[in-house]
């Protein structure tokens, strides 16, 4: 059949380097965690030695790593609900009927999602100097005392997760967006003249129409979330006291600083099943709560 | 509530969630042509008093910024370009030519996006390295030629397109390149513009992959460039603006210019389920 040939000949390219660049890395990425491969490995490969689940079973018992998996966490279940609370109320502001310039404040929200984070992180750092930055200037008016934001163990991570909500609240605003103009109007219609208040409206029509979306939304953000890594390298250098090292961070020290690919691979692989885990039971979750409502 | 309160507590909050998403951004152009030392003033200043150019003169004549400048504009115009190639050609197979095993590949492709891209990373180094490629443009490019997003979006565009005008040229005797050349992406335009400005964006602000790949600055690409000198902890802040807004700015205007297409594209990819 010459139509099926013409297929795979179109197919060809991509497929190749979806193969050789991404799905081969991934198997080999498996294997690699399987070995002790570090700088001696890399001088001569006949220094390479099988360990089974030996780097695995080294994370299990190495705090640095739970430590870093803290730090993720951290991030994750801070930062997803403020980013989605983010998205969704300017979302809501940008629905309702009386908001004005809509075309300007839809474009003004959503300019930071496209600026590159490592020059936006470059900028979010001097804002939150100590001596000089306008975030203790306007907390001095406020007469607060001013706070070393990313010098402090117990700041850092919260200005990092600061700077990631206003980096990328205005993508998941787009689609919520687009979510609240696909629910049809007649909804309200009815329940304005049943009396409902605004609040009523929000939470028995809004919400349950948004579900879905929403839960897309927030599973995507949680996987984006979990992948850490350019903010604190810019902002922080993983610091202070290692408080915003996160599990990225750590494989790329171990990985290239410290040329233990295969301890670096073995994080990789355990944050991928970390992530895979978190999207099976957001998905588990919203089923049974889903079904829950119909009983 | 009073609809006249409603009305302006509405816009007040727009327009007070518009100076938050800005003023980072407009503080970086105003800082970037303060002279040296002087955003570093209680209270910290707005406006440059007196503006002047010397930080980019200073970056481009002495941190190499131009060299940084043109790397990424290679790269990312390559990666947006050949991907584009190779994703619509995917795409369009995908959606319009019959093949055994057509739905199952498509559905397996598909699994690979749970696979975050940094698992693949340390292996696709070593194999680079082993075959001369680290530190090269092509090393940082080659990952990004061809993505299940791209493919999963030319395919969702172009199953809308008409198979009747596929089987009226095919009877007229017409090839299958010829078809997909003449036919089909001149039809596919609206998906290829909002593809490529995707593919530009990410393949510019991308990071990590460009960190691990190129070891030299000699082929450093701006967020790299930037990065090292914040690391650095030797340049002023005025210059630290006037990089970063060098390595913002050709985004922000490209996104500006093109955002209907940047948008549609966003909304496209985000409808999987």
């Amino acid at each position: 059949m010459t139509g099926s040939r013409a297929a795979w000949l179109f197919l060809a390219p991509a497929l190749l380097v979806l193969a050789v660049f991404f799905l081969l890395p991934v198997l080999g990425a498996l294997a690699l965690s399987f070995t002790d491969y570090d700088l001696y490995a890399l001088a001569d490969l006949h220094n390479l030695r099988f360990v089974a689940l030996g780097n695995y079973w080294m994370l299990l018992h190495r705090p640095q790593f739970w430590a870093a998996l803290g730090h993720t966490f951290y991030f994750v279940v801070a930062g997803v609900p403020l980013s989605l609370a983010a998205s969704v109320g300017a979302a809501l502001l940008l629905h309702s009927p009386m908001a004005r310039c809509k075309a300007f404040f839809r474009t003004a929200l959503f300019a930071p999602v496209v600026t590159t984070a490592v020059a936006t992180a470059v900028v979010w750092r001097y804002l939150f100097n100590t001596k000089y930055g306008w975030a203790n200037h306007l907390l001095g008016m406020l007469g607060i005392h001013p706070v070393d934001w990313l010098g402090d163990p117990h700041w850092a991570m919260p200005t990092i997760i600061l700077f990631a909500v206003w980096k990328n609240f205005g993508y998941n605003m787009i689609i919520l967006l687009a979510g609240l103009q696909a629910i049809p109007g007649e909804l309200y219609e009815a329940a304005r003249i049943d009396g409902a208040s605004a609040w009523r409206q929000f939470r028995h029509i809004t919400l349950p129409m948004l579900g879905p979306t929403l839960l897309m939304v927030s599973i995507l953000t949680v996987s984006g979330y979990f992948q850490l890594f350019a903010e604190p390298y810019v902002m922080t250098d993983g610091g202070p006291l290692e408080s915003t090292t996160s599990v990225l961070y750590l494989m790329y020290e171990d990985g290239f600083q410290w040329w233990n690919l295969g301890v670096a691979t073995a994080e990789a692989f355990v944050l991928f099943l970390v992530m895979f885990a978190a999207t099976a039971a957001m998905l588990r979750l919203s089923r049974s709560g889903q079904t829950g409502d119909e009983a | 509530m009073n609809p006249r309160l409603a009305k302006a507590l509405i816009n007040g909050l727009l327009l007070g969630a518009a100076a938050v998403a800005l003023f980072p951004l407009l503080w970086m152009l105003a800082v970037s042509f303060m002279p040296p030392g002087t955003s570093n003033a209680l209270p910290p200043p707005l406006w440059p008093a007196h503006p002047v150019l010397g930080n980019y003169r200073q970056l481009f004549e002495q941190a190499g910024m131009a060299r940084y400048l043109l790397n990424s504009l290679v790269t990312s115009a390559g990666i947006a370009l050949v991907s584009l190639m190779f994703n619509l050609m995917a795409g369009y197979a995908f959606a319009k030519l019959s093949f055994a095993g057509r739905e199952r590949l498509f559905r397996a492709l598909l699994g690979l996006l749970v696979v975050p891209a940094q698992v693949a990373m340390l292996p696709l180094f070593l194999m680079f390295k082993y075959a001369g490629l680290v530190d090269t443009y092509v090393g940082v490019m080659l990952p990004g030629m061809a993505s299940v997003l791209g493919i999963f979006l030319v395919r969702q565009y172009a199953r809308g397109l008409p198979d009747e005008l596929l089987e009226a040229a095919r009877i007229d005797g017409a090839g299958e390149l010829h078809i997909f050349v003449r036919i089909i992406l001149p039809l596919l335009r609206p998906v290829v513009a909002t593809l490529a400005i995707l593919t530009f964006l990410t393949a510019w602000n991308d990071f990590m992959w460009p960190l691990i790949e190129l070891t030299g600055q000699g082929h450093y690409t701006l967020p790299l460039g930037l990065a090292s000198l914040a690391r650095e902890h030797t340049e002023g802040t005025e210059q630290m603006m006037a990089g970063s807004v060098l390595t913002v700015l050709p985004v922000l205007v490209l996104f500006l210019s093109m955002q209907r297409h940047y948008l549609d594209g966003l909304l496209m990819g985000s409808v999987k389920g």
